[in-house]
């Protein structure tokens, strides 16, 4: 029976570093995003899309880290799922 | 500098979110949805107003939903089309379910909307999550006399119908369905599942029983389609939300930490689990919400003269216990979606360890 190829850790390594520089930074920052909330609500409309582009940010280093990190601990999806089995 | 909408954040406050990310991102992405309505409240809790804990959940959502599809798409389990159809009208109904909303506070004031988001709770839930749970349990007990094995998908007598009726120039094949289908057929129940998510924060409940029991497709299919339709409408929500300035992307973050590890889990969970689990996974959640409601119901009557008063006390005792049984579903669903994941590595592993020594010999 062939073995699956053991995961390698530098992308959940590269991946974990790079989340947690972006809530190092958001927290660091987390005045700034108040502020900008309130400047949005009280007119300057074009300030709206940060939380859009963080929240856009976060779900692509975050969410590959957190794929990697199951990956790496051994948690992996079934090779068929059974949706693939039934066709 | 202007912050009262904002609450500061301590290590508790980000604890308890990220934990209640993390097992609400584990249901998402399993049964599509769920979650949302657990954190809310518990934001609420926390002391974020109630407009800022609405508009921040949706904001964590948008993002989840993005990864926990393109996770599940990797295991052929998305129909994107069908998704992102849904997920247009659905945006249309969050629109209508918000003007619905504004109306009965208009006229009912903060109690009477608390009123009319429970009687839809309870009326939907109990229907549709009633409806589901005994379909899983009549599936359980026909995978039991087969021998444990997997009864093949049958397209509903509902679905068959819908899919038989042939109108010109509405037709449109939708892989999940392995057939052609009206859009027009779609486009109510892409509306009913955002009024759905305008109303109770979780559209799923709605969308995902509509695309099986409807449009004919598998539970585990309609499950990870959902999170499309997620993703279209928590884009649309955190937009409309943040033009308004009350999106805490702080508070959103942080659960958007916890559920983005909690939904890849329940995504691969979907890998091992049949049809029949993720149906009776959503049943058992929608039956226990629909319980807590009835710990609310009686402070909004007391409160709109419908019923003799009841003290204040009473009525903060009972919603208590309604908000331990949202945390209780929530918790039965991460455990039993761990339990499901874990027979099925077993069950697996048992399968490759079967076929390897009928290779060997």
């Amino acid at each position: 029976m062939s073995h699956p190829a053991k995961p390698s850790l530098l992308p959940t390594l590269t991946f974990g570093i790079a989340s947690a520089v972006l809530y190092y930074l958001l927290f660091h920052y987390a005045d700034h995003f108040v502020d900008w909330a309130v400047r949005t609500k009280h007119g300057e409309k074009s300030l709206f899309l940060i939380p859009v582009a963080v929240a856009f940010a976060f779900s692509y280093f975050h969410g590959q880290f957190t794929g990697h990190f199951w990956e790496t601990i051994g948690l992996r999806a079934a090779k068929t799922s059974v949706v693939t089995k039934k066709k | 500098m202007e912050s009262s909408l904002f609450i500061d954040i301590n290590i508790y406050t980000a604890t308890a979110l990220f934990v209640v990310g993390f097992v609400g991102g584990m249901v998402s992405g399993f049964i599509g949805s769920g979650g949302a309505f657990v954190l809310t409240p518990a934001m609420m809790t926390l002391g974020v107003p109630g407009i800022v804990a609405v508009a921040s959940n949706i904001c964590h959502k948008f993002p989840k939903s993005l990864v926990g599809a393109m996770k599940r798409h990797k295991y052929g389990q998305v129909d994107v089309k069908l998704g992102l159809i849904m997920g247009v009208f659905a945006e249309i109904g969050v629109l209508i379910g918000k003007h619905a909303m504004t109306n009965v506070k208009h006229t009912y004031g903060e109690v009477g909307t608390n009123l009319y988001v429970s009687v839809v709770f309870v009326i939907v839930l109990a229907v549709v999550g009633g409806f589901v749970l005994r379909d899983a349990f009549h599936m359980l007990k026909q995978e039991k006399e087969g021998g444990g094995e997997e009864a093949p998908h049958e397209v509903p007598k509902l679905a068959r119908w819908v899919q038989s009726i042939h109108i010109p120039g509405t037709m449109m094949y939708f892989n999940a369905l392995k057939a052609k289908v009206s859009v027009l057929f779609i486009v109510p129940l892409g509306i009913a599942t955002g009024m759905l998510a305008a109303t109770i924060a979780v559209g799923g409940f709605i969308g995902v029983p509509a695309m099986i029991y409807i449009l004919g497709a598998p539970a585990l299919m309609a499950s990870a389609t959902e999170l499309v339709i997620a993703f279209v409408m928590g884009a649309g929500g955190t937009m409309l939300y943040s033009l308004d300035g009350v999106v805490d992307i702080r508070l959103a973050m942080i659960i958007l930490a916890g559920s983005l590890f909690g939904i890849q889990i329940g995504a691969i969970g979907t890998t091992y689990v049949r049809d029949t689990i993720v149906k009776f996974v959503m049943g058992l959640i929608m039956i226990i919400v629909l319980f807590s409601r009835f710990f609310y119901v009686p402070g909004y009557l007391s409160h709109l003269g419908l019923i003799d008063p009841i003290q204040e006390s009473t009525i903060t005792t009972l919603k208590m216990f309604g908000d331990i049984t949202l945390v209780i579903a929530l918790a039965v669903g991460g455990i039993t979606i761990i339990v499901a994941l874990i027979k099925g590595m077993a069950a697996h592993r048992r399968g490759q360890e079967a076929q390897g020594t009928l290779g060997n010999a």
